[in-house]
């Protein structure tokens, strides 16, 4: 009888845990949603490529999925601003909003691109900081930063950078399109130097880093 | 102190051993007996709870087999009658069609036979017969002319009326023949008619006693099922197995329509529930539109339930027939809609695809291209709408492989068992014997071991044995020959 009263309570109680477990899940974070940040150096020769970068965006916004959030933010002087950041979403869990949030984002980029200056220094390291704060808000499961810039940092006086850790423990930082600058070919070391210093920073800060400069081959972009 | 240091008793390794080996042997012959009795003990134990176990788990087999003759000559039975039953529901229903046929068929065949009996008394009408005059005329025509003039012009006269009266006569006589032949063949639809409602009648006979030798038969099965027969449980048991494989394949077809289903919803369901939120590991999408499926084949279920098709549910079975009804309704309703659900679900998918072919073109051609449409694009939408109506209706058709699934599977599960027991039993079997063996093999490598002892000891009781007997020749003279001796 009594094991009889215990299986008429679990067959209550089970159906009610279920749906406790699909009602807060809408709320909990999700592990399997990526989110991608984008830097766009904008410094000096550099806005020459941004066409290369159009690619870049197209090709993720094309890759990620409802759930996913997407950030194109600019490197100029100084990055560490919510000001320097294009556009963003966050792209809704019905699949006909998110191809419309697509749409309009990409009409944002070309606006962008159409429009951009170039800046006189390029502060790559407040960018990162600000992509950490924002991938970080979305609560994404996979991050990943893509850096569209030369790597070659150039602080404005009394800007104050270099000893500030990258917290980038479950990131991935990607480095795309590394142009080598005319000093480059005079010294390739400084070309090399310039990627190791930034490997070994990303890496102490506990994040994968790779490079990829052949924009032909984009598919590893996103890689999780 | 190591091993060596133990085992050289003396600075030869050879010396030691032998010492070692003569000690053991002398403990070994020393534990002999207690030794022995503890080996057969325990290959006795061993054997004993072998063979207990063995008995029990064939007791087990012995139980399993006779339950499951129980549930097959059960489930033969229940099939049988509803055969049974079935035929006699034919029987039932043409013997209701013909015989409530037969007061109408009767007055038509009735009224058949009175018009040809009619028409059969009109066409046996006498002929006209001859002219009365016919004698007087021959007896004139006998009166010699002899050139006489007014004789001649008598019988001239005479000549042409009577040529005139025969062509009459014969004129009457054809008009009557004629009326008569119109008669018979006025006749011959009747006999038709007639021919055809005995056929029907025959027919019908026949079907009748066609039906009477199949519950002949379906009775005679049910007869040995009732009588338990070992023919019985083979036929069954065989069906049965043949019912599980097919049934199975059947259900593994509707498996993959049921595949095909929900990929045609999933998709669109994110549409509805999103596509982001998951319950262990699952998308609730997905999980919506198997859900969704489920459901359906639920009220498929219940539809072949409440139109007696299958018998998964006596309690539907059992209802009265207005509430039954109301549950076919009520199941019919709600797998109709969810066929419209689906229906509309597989025309967003395509809209979706759509979409999303857009988009993707879109961001690969940097906005410059158009999208170029497909004209023969609703040729797919509609085929997709249209599997979203039919499969759910489809899908209803699994109960009837689920039932005989359910009921093979029974079958085939307490076979399954009884070779499994079978072979535990063998096993158990084979274990204690064994043990047996093995303790009289330990036995005798253990007396192997002390044979130099057990040849003292034999050497001693024969000689032994060899002195009592002397002995004894010497107190005694013998008087039992040697061939009583060898005999005794």
């Amino acid at each position: 009888m009594k094991n009889k009263i215990y299986f008429n309570l679990t067959l209550v109680i089970m159906p009610v845990l279920v749906l406790l477990v699909a009602c807060s899940s809408n709320d909990a974070p999700v592990p399997d949603t990526r989110g991608v940040y984008l830097l766009i150096d904008t410094s000096g020769t550099y806005t020459q490529e941004l066409e290369q970068a159009r690619r870049v965006i197209n090709f993720t916004l094309s890759n990620l999925s409802p759930g996913d959030s997407f950030a194109v933010a600019r490197v100029d002087t100084g990055s560490f601003s919510e000001k320097d950041i294009v556009t963003k979403t966050t792209f809704d869990a019905r699949p006909s909003v998110s191809n419309e949030q697509k749409r309009v984002f990409q009409a944002n980029i070309n606006t962008f691109l159409k429009e951009v200056k170039s800046s006189s220094h390029t502060d790559i390291t407040g960018g990162i900081l600000q992509a950490i704060e924002y991938l970080d808000e979305t609560g994404a499961g996979h991050k990943t930063i893509l850096v569209f810039s030369d790597l070659k940092e150039e602080l404005r006086e009394g800007y104050v950078r270099s000893e500030i850790p990258l917290a980038l423990s479950g990131y991935s930082v990607v480095a795309l399109n590394v142009t080598k600058l005319r000093s480059d070919n005079v010294d390739p070391r400084e070309y090399l130097g310039r990627l190791d210093d930034w490997k070994q920073r990303v890496e102490t800060g506990g994040g994968r880093w790779r490079v990829v400069n052949n924009l032909e081959r984009l598919e590893s972009l996103l890689e999780i | 102190m190591s091993f060596m240091d133990i085992y050289l008793i003396v600075p030869s390794a050879f010396a030691s051993g032998m010492i070692w080996f003569v000690l053991l042997a002398v403990l070994l012959y020393i534990a002999r007996d207690p030794a022995h009795q503890a080996i057969r003990s325990l290959s006795r134990v061993i054997h004993n709870s072998m063979r207990l176990s063995a008995s029990a788990v064939a007791r087990s087999e012995r139980w399993m087999l006779q339950r499951n003759k129980d549930v097959l000559l059960a489930q033969g039975r229940e099939a049988a009658e509803r055969m049974i039953e079935r035929e006699f529901e034919r029987i039932d229903a043409t013997v209701r069609r013909d015989l409530a046929e037969y007061p109408a068929l009767h007055r038509q065949l009735s009224e058949e036979a009175t018009r040809l009996d009619e028409d059969y008394q009109s066409s046996v009408e006498v002929p006209p017969a001859p002219p009365g005059w016919i004698k007087a005329v021959e007896a004139v025509a006998k009166i010699p002319a002899k050139g006489d003039p007014v004789v001649s012009n008598i019988l001239e006269d005479i000549h042409v009326s009577l040529e005139k009266a025969s062509d009459d006569a014969m004129e009457q006589c054809r008009k009557s023949s004629r009326e008569r032949h119109q008669i018979l063949k006025g006749m011959l639809p009747h006999w038709r008619r007639v021919s055809q409602r005995l056929s029907q009648v025959n027919k019908n006979v026949d079907s009748l006693l066609l039906r009477s030798k199949s519950i002949d038969r379906h009775m005679e099965e049910y007869e040995n099922i009732v009588q338990g027969t070992n023919q019985a449980v083979r036929t069954l048991s065989s069906s049965s197995i043949t019912q599980f494989f097919v049934s199975a394949f059947v259900l593994a077809i509707a498996v993959g329509g049921a595949a095909i289903n929900f990929n045609l919803i999933a998709t669109p369901m994110a549409e509805m529930v999103g596509g982001t939120s998951r319950i262990m590991g699952y998308s609730v999408a997905s999980i919506a539109a198997m859900v969704i499926i489920l459901v359906e084949i639920a009220m498929g279920l219940f539809l072949m339930e409440a139109l007696r098709i299958t018998r998964l549910f006596p309690v539907i079975g059992a209802l009265d027939d207005k509430l039954r009804r109301g549950i076919l309704w009520a199941a019919f309703i709600f797998l109709f809609s969810l066929a419209g659900i689906e229906a509309g679900l597989a025309y967003m998918r395509e809209l979706l695809m759509q979409d999303a072919a857009a988009t993707r073109a879109l961001l690969r051609a940097d906005g410059a291209t158009e999208i170029v449409q497909n004209s023969h694009l609703w040729i797919t939408t509609a085929a997709q709408m249209g599997m979203g109506f039919i499969l759910p209706f489809a899908l209803t058709f699994v109960a009837i492989p689920l039932e005989s699934f359910v009921h093979s599977l029974r079958t085939v599960l307490g076979v399954l068992a009884v070779s499994i027991l079978r072979t535990v039993m063998w096993s158990l079997r084979l274990l204690g014997n064994l043990a047996r063996f093995t303790g009289r093999l330990l036995i005798n490598v253990y007396d192997l071991l002390i044979f130099a002892p057990l040849w003292v000891e034999q050497l001693i009781k024969t000689s032994g044995k060899r002195k009592a007997e002397a002995v004894d020749d010497m107190a005694e003279p013998e008087t039992v020959s040697p061939l009583a001796r060898e005999s005794a």
